[in-house]
């Protein structure tokens, strides 16, 4: 039961407040849900991640740990605060400049962190801003542009002018959901249920693999009033089964009778919010039979393991193959050959947002409101849970916290469906910080063997590869992860003959599912690694090495796909060449007379084909003119951050030849936009980017049409008409005199785009991808050889994006693909039940980043739009192979086993010190 | 249900902790996070009102650390070079946001293994003021915590200040934290250091502090007995004086990277000390 309320009386953003609240509830509970201010995020409830952040008597703490009761008589100031008459103040402003928000659920916390240091301290430098900010964690934008635009509030600005129309491609224009983010207005998950809204709470699996029975519920209904309904598997109507693919629902909504990995949803309790929160968990009546669990690829093919899945005795959800020319013979040609094994953990998305949402029964269609990156699927999902048809479903997304890759699985979705289909009321979850970590997916773990030879000119002749691959308890995206490995195993590089081999393991742990990059970085570890091995043996520059191999156009790539165009690898190889070569040197002068800080730099280079790999994987845009002439782009691309909602509307406003400035959006609701797929496998910007230029086009077309212009025509959307100047004749529709076609347009153009590919023969041959993103990163790291810390000092990242639509957007996704790839690298290793919170998992902070120089390369992608294709997860893939080879110029040591901790580092110093190594 | 107080004298709290036990709150930075997704319903004392407990008070002979003085507090105040030591581990402690609100008391109090204050304020021979509502007394910290999360306050007492002995003339102290990240980061090993310098270049008085290798953090008393007196340039700890150690294996590090990163920071931690500011 809750606490008796009592007055507690403060100022909160300058005005007087009275409130009746528990004076021991938390601050940020009080000021979300008693006075509706939901610009204050909560991303853990236990002062780790800094979303929470607001001021008190001016100071920055975190409103999740201070009692209700304590600002009595005290000032608090949250980001609704910040702006004076809806205008953005002067740091607002700068973070909108910058793109220092992507999703934007860190930017409330990081803005008032901010506000505290800048009140104090008007033109701080960079060690001061980072100290002030060292308390926020930020998953998207790799902090960069957020220091950077704490800097920039002391300087005057400009306010940034729209681009004319023709001209928004290529410009750096602020995010056009920017301002919401900036203002707390942003809606995200947890912020959109009424008021009156059900709480749904998850009772989960404790073990690892467990029998369970549920007992007798009249106790728990009768002790707890609120409690209106609890739910069991028994209560799913439809399919009690989700999963990525049509053919494997293999994750019960609610489990059964037995659990396969810890954290698995048992029963749902749904009620009065208050009566629902105070149900201790051991009321409820699960009576559980542990058994042993399996842990890790090796128990799991063991002969004896246990069947995680019954139906798959061996433990092998799926297997990936690919064989091209003749391997054997590739490496009699070889004149070295070289090899190792490579292994990494579990890796958590921790986005900032854990999975929240409402849902609603109007009649007899459900709607779910959520944070999501595929609506589409969610909506399939749903309707077969509920055993009703997909169009009796809506999904609209809320805005997303951050999801890269861990929200394209359903985890509320299903679950507030149920329980509102049922009740009828308004339904509301949001995932506790260790609920989400212990339920959500993972990055895959991996256990890799590779080998690869190169004659004594260095060039390779033969690769194989062999990756084993943790994918847990159910197979969300494993399958993805098998099929894609065996295709880029070989790197961007050109092999004649390659043998590869992937295996999906099931395991009595989360479920492994996507997470930017699908199993591609961690082949991305192996095959970077080989290259370096071969040029030390073969005696050239690791880059010179790799431009030697490196694939271009007129090459076959390992699936026999020959490229046809936009393979920047060299040209993104000899950008960053000079910085390698003078760091390179530099460090080993330094080396030669520093003994305890030793210092290296490393190169990683990547390929990635955007889309689904051999699958069609459509998109599909429009865009109306209204009577009152609002153009809008129905997107239904969601915005996970990335910035897809401005950067559809670049491509979009330009091929319809308006200013990007006068076209709306309505984001991914699936009642209002056509389907444009996931927002996964770097492919929005090319899928649906070029859906929204045929889109634009189409509507050109029309509009031309109508009034017998020419092409270079130009068009003026005005209130009610459009005006159309082709060189001297002057042409107008009248808007209001056009009959409607759909939700109050009168003019409409539509796109689709679906890249070409093929299936994938017996031997991993055919088109996997319409097109590969190609990138080279260097880094320079420290190395403390007497603790094995490392600090990655700068890094230089050059990336063939084809088209940068939007510059900013793009640097933004590499700073935060860096970041991601730096905590893959040196600190982030999820355990299950030992790391369900973010102190114990570390992600890193603003002061673990390096200084990052961002070289665009762009080669373009006929097939993309405006040459444009993805940057989403090739930013991250080349970081961690960088990362490690810098680690080897400064120690001699190839760590294999990431994350490269500082104990595993210093064991492995220790060892070779012993061996005789000279460090 | 429980019931929430939050008295403006020492008095009402010393009274309604002899009435029965209550959790005790003064920046919230432990309690909240230790109950994440539950109801928050127990007895609470909020002693965040008391506005005699806040502040930092110079005596002739020692320092008093009020019950309710923040990391920014500490941070903040100007003092003497032998608080330098604590000070970084004050910039250290998690994000601003805990260091504007948590307590250095708290931080006593919630006696983790990792308590960034600890090592500290073991190295100043910190002493634990304890006030109920009939009697007051005093503890070393070395005495005061007796394990991970374990004290000797007793239900119905409060701990109202930290008191630290002026060291001898020309102290100095350092502090070094080594995590797996910057900012907001558990310690794999903590190492504190107070010097008093003597004559000729001599130790007059070493006092050394390791945290998060033990339940409790330690001093390292056979290193001190073996340097006080010696040559500030002879300060070498060798791997045997790290014997009062008792690292364990966890996610954070292997005991073995424990104890050998200790004597790493040990040493950097006396190489620190002995050169003169």
């Amino acid at each position: 039961m809750k606490r008796e309320s009592r007055t507690v009386e403060f100022a909160l953003n300058g005005a007087a407040v009275s409130a009746a609240v528990d004076p021991g509830s938390r601050l940020s509970e009080v000021l979300r849900e008693d006075l509706g201010l939901k610009g204050t995020k909560v991303g853990c409830e236990a002062g780790d991640c800094g979303a929470c952040t607001v001021l008190l008597d001016g100071e920055q703490v975190c409103a999740c740990m201070v009692p209700a009761g304590q600002v009595a008589g005290r000032d608090v100031t949250t980001v609704e605060g910040l702006t004076a008459k809806g205008a953005l103040n002067a740091l607002q402003q700068a973070f909108h400049r910058h793109g220092a928000a992507q999703c934007g659920i860190c930017t409330p916390g990081m803005l008032m962190a901010a506000s505290d240091l800048l009140r104090r301290n008007a033109k701080p430098n960079r060690r001061a801003v980072m100290d002030a900010l060292g308390g926020v964690l930020c998953r998207c934008t790799g902090y960069r542009k957020i220091v950077e635009a704490v800097l920039d509030v002391a300087k005057a600005q400009a306010p940034p002018v729209d681009p004319p129309a023709g001209a928004a491609v290529g410009a750096r224009l602020a995010k056009v959901d920017g301002e919401g983010k900036l203002t707390g207005v942003e809606a995200f998950g947890d912020d959109v249920a009424p008021r009156d809204a059900l709480l749904l709470r998850v009772a989960r699996a404790p073990h690892a693999r467990a029998r369970f029975v549920i007992g007798a519920l009249d106790r728990l209904y009768a002790d707890h009033p609120g409690l209106l309904r609890v739910l069991t598997a028994d209560d799913v109507p439809g399919n009690n089964g989700f999963g990525i693919y049509p053919h494997i629902k293999d994750q019960p909504v609610l489990a059964e009778d037995r659990v396969r990995y810890r954290g698995e949803a048992v029963l749902a309790l749904v009620g009065e919010a208050a009566a629902i929160r105070a149900i201790p968990e051991e009321e409820i009546p699960i009576v559980w039979r542990p058994q042993e669990a399996v842990a890790g690829i090796e128990s799991a093919l063991a002969p004896d393991a246990p069947a995680v899945q019954e139906d798959k005795p061996d433990n092998v959800l799926t297997r990936g193959r690919l064989v091209k020319g003749d391997v054997d013979a590739g490496f009699a040609a070889a004149d070295h050959v070289v090899e190792g094994a490579w292994q990494t953990g579990f890796v958590e998305h921790a986005y900032i947002e854990p999975e929240a949402g409402f849902a609603r029964r109007v009649g007899d269609r459900i709607e779910v409101t959520v944070t999501t990156q595929a609506p589409y699927m969610d909506r399939d999902e749903t309707a077969q849970v509920l055993g009703i048809a997909p169009e009796q479903v809506r999904i609209v997304p809320s805005a997303c916290g951050g999801g890269f890759g861990g929200k394209l699985d359903v985890s509320v979705q299903p679950l507030l469906a149920l329980a509102a289909w049922l009740t009828g009321r308004p339904v509301r979850c949001a995932y506790t910080r260790p609920e989400s970590m212990a339920s959500s997916t993972k990055r895959h773990p991996a256990r890799i063997t590779a080998r690869a030879g190169c004659t004594g000119e260095g060039e390779i002749t033969a690769f194989r590869f062999h990756g084993d691959f943790n994918t847990g308890a159910y197979a969300s995206w494993g399958p993805t992860v098998a099929d894609r490995v065996p295709v880029h195993c070989t790197g961007p590089y050109f092999v004649p003959n390659v043998a590869a081999s992937s295996t999906a393991v099931l395991t009595n742990e989360p479920p492994a599912g996507a997470f930017r990059g699908f199993g591609v970085p961690q082949a991305a570890l192996a095959h970077e690694a080989l290259m370096d091995m071969m040029a030390e043996q073969a005696g050239i520059d690791p880059i010179e090495f790799r431009i030697k191999n490196a694939l271009a156009a007129g090459l076959e790539t390992a699936t026999g796909q020959r490229l046809e165009a936009s393979v920047g690898l060299v040209d993104c190889l000899e950008k960053v060449q000079p910085y390698w070569e003078d760091w390179r040197t530099a460090a080993v002068m330094r080396n030669a007379v520093k003994k305890t800080v030793k210092r290296g730099v490393g190169v990683g280079c990547m390929w990635y084909g955007c889309g689904n790999t051999s699958i069609s994987n459509p998109s599909t845009m429009t865009v109306g003119v209204s009577r009152d002439g609002r153009v809008t782009l129905y997107n239904g691309a969601v915005d996970i951050g990335q910035g897809a909602n401005t950067v559809m509307i670049q491509i979009c406003a330009d091929a319809l030849g308006v200013p990007a400035g006068i076209v709306g959006y309505i984001m991914g609701d699936t009642d209002r936009t056509a389907d444009a797929g996931k927002s996964s496998a770097s492919r929005q910007t090319f899928v649906s980017g070029k859906a929204a230029e045929l889109a634009g086009a189409d509507l050109r077309a029309q509009i031309l049409r109508l009034t017998n212009a020419g092409p270079k025509a130009i068009i003026e959307i005005g209130k009610r008409r459009i005006t159309v100047r082709d060189g001297a004749d002057r042409h107008e529709i009248d808007l209001a005199a056009l009959p409607e076609l759909e939700a109050g347009d009168v003019l409409r153009g539509s796109g689709t785009f679906d890249p070409p590919t093929t299936k994938l023969d017996e031997n991993g041959q055919g088109v996997p991808y319409g097109t590969y993103g190609f990138a080279a990163q260097i880094a320079e790291v420290e190395v403390d050889v007497d603790l094995g810390t490392v600090k990655v000092r700068r890094m230089v990242a050059a990336h063939d994006v084809g088209r940068a639509i939007n510059p900013v957007q793009v640097e933004g996704q590499i700073h935060g693909g860096i970041a991601q790839g730096l905590g893959l690298a040196l600190m982030e290793e999820y355990l299950p039940g030992r790391t369900e919170n973010l102190h114990d998992y570390l992600i890193p902070t603003v002061g673990d980043i390096p200084e990052i120089e961002v070289i665009i390369v762009e080669d373009p992608e006929p097939l993309g739009p405006y040459g444009a294709k993805g940057i989403g997860e090739p930013a991250l893939i080349p970081t961690a192979p960088a990362i490690l080879g810098a680690i080897y110029q400064a120690t001699g040591l190839r760590m294999t086993r990431l994350p490269v901790t500082p104990d595993r580092l210093r064991a492995a110093i220790l060892a070779h010190e012993k061996d005789g190594g000279n460090g | 249900m429980g019931s929430y107080l939050r008295p403006t004298a020492l008095g009402q709290a010393l009274e309604a902790l002899g009435e029965g036990p209550r959790t005790i709150v003064a920046g919230g930075t432990d309690h909240y996070p230790a109950r994440v997704g539950r109801q928050i319903d127990e007895d609470v004392l909020d002693i965040s009102a008391l506005r005699e407990l806040r502040g930092i008070a110079d005596t002739r002979k020692q320092v008093r650390i009020g019950a309710l003085t923040t990391w920014s507090d500490l941070v903040r105040a100007p003092l003497p070079a032998w608080f330098d030591g604590l000070k970084q581990a004050a910039r250290e402690v998690g994000g601003l946001q805990v260091q504007n609100a948590g307590t250095l008391c708290g931080n006593v109090c919630n006696a983790s293994p990792a308590a960034d204050g600890v090592p500290s304020l073991l190295a100043l021979d910190a002493r634990v003021e304890l006030s109920a509502r009939d009697r007051v007394r005093e503890l070393p910290l070395s005495e005061f915590i007796t394990g991970n999360r374990r004290t000797q306050r007793g239900h119905d007492e409060l701990v109202t200040a930290l008191i630290l002995p002026k060291p001898g003339k020309g102290a100095r102290s350092t502090f070094l934290k080594l995590g797996a990240r910057k900012y907001m980061v558990i310690s794999i090993v903590m190492v504190a250091g107070v010097l008093v310098p003597g004559r000729g270049g001599k130790i007059a008085d070493l006092r050394v502090a390791v945290g998060a290798c033990s339940e409790v953090a330690q001093r390292l008393s056979a290193l001190e007995a073996d340097l006080t007196g010696r040559p500030m340039a002879a300060a070498l700890a060798k791997p045997e004086h790290l014997a009062p150690l008792g690292p364990i294996d966890d996610i954070r590090g292997t005991a073995a990277y424990r104890r050998d990163a200790a004597l790493t920071l040990v040493r950097r931690a006396l190489a620190r000390l002995m050169i003169a500011p």
